[in-house]
């Protein structure tokens, strides 16, 4: 069925994915579902037996929920905060791959805060979190900072859909009810345009700093502890960085996905590979600067408790997930990223890949060594996730991806009027601002 | 006001772990599985550990009691999300089993480990489930527990001080560890009074606390082997 989608030409390839669907689709929404499904089942199994069904013991209370937590917060980092920052910039290459960023971030964030609850001993009573509040503890720190950025991040998605809802309404002809409410009866006139510019550069000011405390925060609940190797200093530019750092990484690999699926090579191009890779070089070495500095710091210090977890990172049980971190985050982006070995968008895209193996062990190798090894002897922990958290996990990965999939199915996932704003309007104007910046050609001469 | 501590003395504690027997009774403890399946899993509020300490050589290979500590200043209680722990007037580290959402923030943060958590709902095999502690509540899975210094055994002493109209004497309130102690090692008191057993051996050059370096004031006081 060929139908026409002339009101969006030259963009027709960003609305095909709302009306046409393949078998590719509905096989992947089956496998996504059926590992959903799966989850579920472990999940009822989980709140019948309690979290005896984990491989969690004493003294190691907290393993790959917690770890999963950390990571699909991370992950979050990718959108809104790229996007804003990008879009503050005025960095014209933005403009296909906002949007994709930004959906990241509202969809990981459920699975992320979800993480949190399936830990609990007690999600019934989860909402003593509100009624019985101790705003002293960093967990409330985290409930509040993600619950702030979770609407920040939806409003900032939002707003930049509005006239692309608009533009569906009028010419699509499908789903009509639905992007008519959504729409907002926006027209189109040059005072909505500006109330709407408006807005989104607010809260792309506003988001910034609400991201950056999230990362912050979530590391807090770590170094507010007197545990060792937990309690740093630097922990929270160290999660951020990292945050920022997987976050890019998903980005390069959901664009690459989205490209390959909708075929649209013509809006995600070598140069935002490229430029993202650049980026994604950028967080490696800092990555990498902030991991020796909190390492050595703590080999020089010497202290015994923070020693035992130090080698048993580096040369003990957890040496083998240590240095295929250190692979991951460092070794291989490094390698592809600086070099030509290999065309631009395999290097980013494997480079993405590994830097969030590498950022999933990384979060690991923080929970749990750390609990395995406590003050006082006797109590020496041993931890193997069971099937169950395994489950689990996969469930939620595949829960993320399913949502991520619904969007692209039923929103651009390019956002149409700024591309086309791109063409009718920023061309002509980066030009001038380009030559606002040089002298005249008279006042050169004078000069 | 008084302020709960205990003393154990290292130097007369044999290590016969009749503290951890009267503790898990007392309290409704249950008792591991006898097949081992949940390993790693079970726990007692009173437990034996290894003394590894590098600065008493004579000490090594021996056992030591350790409860809950009951800081003064607690690392638990500050990252609790929900206040479902606090430290009381009378300085116990307390818990509110029906209030605690089970995300094992305390757990973690305890530098001691004396906090436990209930992987599933507690068991015990007949005839014990028919001689449990009436005065103590059972917890659910899923919650935290911990050492309360037989709390409910200081609410009974109060309430009979105030029915006779008198103050609280030293010696009507210990927990059931020190009670059953059978080297006589432990000692429970006011830390507040100058004159009592446990303040009086707090003060001596054997007294030390355990990771005291932490700056969590425990109320838990080893002694030393003597000189």
């Amino acid at each position: 069925m060929d139908r026409n989608l002339s009101a969006f030409a030259p963009d027709q390839a960003l609305v095909r994915p709302l009306v046409e669907t393949n078998r590719r689709f509905w096989i992947l929404v089956g496998v996504l579902c059926s590992l959903m499904a799966v989850g579920a089942a472990c999940y009822l199994m989980q709140l019948r037996d309690g979290l005896q069904v984990t491989g969690m013991n004493v003294p190691v209370y907290w393993g790959v929920y917690i770890t999963n937590f950390v990571f699909f917060i991370g992950i979050s980092h990718a959108g809104t905060l790229i996007s804003a920052i990008l879009r503050i910039c005025k960095a014209e290459w933005r403009r296909s791959i906002t949007r994709a960023a930004e959906v990241i971030t509202v969809m990981v964030l459920f699975f992320g805060a979800g993480s949190i609850i399936l830990d609990l001993g007690r999600p019934d009573r989860a909402l003593n979190v509100i009624l019985h509040s101790n705003f002293e503890s960093p967990l409330l720190w985290d409930v509040t900072s993600i619950s702030v950025y979770l609407t920040g991040s939806i409003i900032y998605l939002y707003l930049p859909l509005i006239p692309d809802l608009a533009l569906l309404r009028d010419g699509l002809g499908k789903r009509r009810w639905l992007y008519r409410a959504l729409a907002l009866g926006w027209t189109g006139s040059a005072r909505q345009h500006r109330l709407l510019e408006r807005a989104i550069s607010i809260m792309a000011i506003i988001i910034l700093p609400i991201a950056v405390s999230v990362h912050t925060v979530v590391s807090w609940v770590f170094a507010m502890t007197v545990q060792p190797m937990w309690h740093s200093a630097i922990f929270g530019p160290y999660f951020v960085v990292g945050a920022i750092f997987s976050g890019i990484g998903a980005l390069i690999v959901f664009m690459a996905i989205i490209r390959w699926a909708y075929g649209l090579e013509g809006y995600f191009k070598e140069i935002q590979f490229r430029n993202l890779g650049l980026l994604l070089l950028t967080m490696s070495m800092l990555w990498f600067y902030f991991t020796l500095s909190e390492f050595i710091t703590t080999y020089y210090g010497g202290s015994p408790d923070h020693m035992v977890i130090f080698w048993a990172k580096l040369t003990g049980p957890y040496a083998p997930m240590f240095w295929t971190m250190v692979v991951g985050c460092f070794v291989i982006p490094m390698t592809l990223l600086s070099t030509r070995l290999l065309p631009v968008v395999p290097s980013t895209v494997l480079a993405g890949i590994t830097v969030n193996i590498g950022m999933w062990i990384e979060r690991y190798t923080i929970v749990v060594p750390s609990l395995a090894r406590p003050r006082l002897p006797l109590e020496t922990g041993v931890y193997y996730p069971s099937f169950v958290e395994i489950a689990m996990t996969v469930a939620f990965f595949a829960g993320f991806f399913l949502l991520y999939l619904l969007f692209t199915r039923l929103f651009p996932i390019v956002a149409i009027w700024e591309i086309r704003e791109g063409r009718e309007v920023s061309v002509t104007e980066v030009s001038e601002r380009v030559a606002s910046y040089l002298p005249e050609v008279g006042e050169a001469q004078d000069a | 006001m008084a302020r709960w501590g205990m003393v154990i003395d290292l130097d007369t504690c044999t290590g016969c772990q009749a503290c951890t027997i009267a503790c898990s009774i007392e309290n409704n403890v249950p008792p591991p599985d006898p097949d081992g399946s949940d390993d790693h899993r079970p726990f007692t509020w009173m437990r034996l550990l290894p003394w590894i300490g590098e600065e008493s050589p004579e000490a090594a290979g021996r056992m030591f009691p350790r409860p809950c500590m009951h800081c003064d200043d607690p690392p638990c209680t500050k990252v609790c999300p929900v206040d479902a722990t606090n430290i009381d007037r009378e300085g116990i580290v307390r818990q509110i089993y029906p209030r605690c959402i089970g995300c094992r923030y305390c757990t973690t943060a305890c530098p001691y480990t004396v906090r436990y958590f209930n992987w599933k709902t507690p068991s015990w095999p007949e005839p014990l489930e028919e001689s449990l502690n009436p005065d103590v509540s059972i917890r659910p899975a899923g919650v935290v527990e911990k050492c309360t210094f037989c709390h409910h055994r200081l609410q009974r002493a109060h309430d009979t001080a105030a029915a006779e109209g008198r103050e609280l004497q030293e010696g009507e309130y210990m927990p059931a560890c020190v009670e059953v102690c059978p080297s006589q090692s432990m000692f429970f008191g006011d830390l507040d009074d100058p004159d009592s057993a446990v303040s009086r051996r707090s003060r001596t050059t054997r007294a030390f606390r355990l990771l005291e370096e932490l700056g969590t004031k425990p109320k838990v006081i080893y002694l030393r082997k003597g000189e």
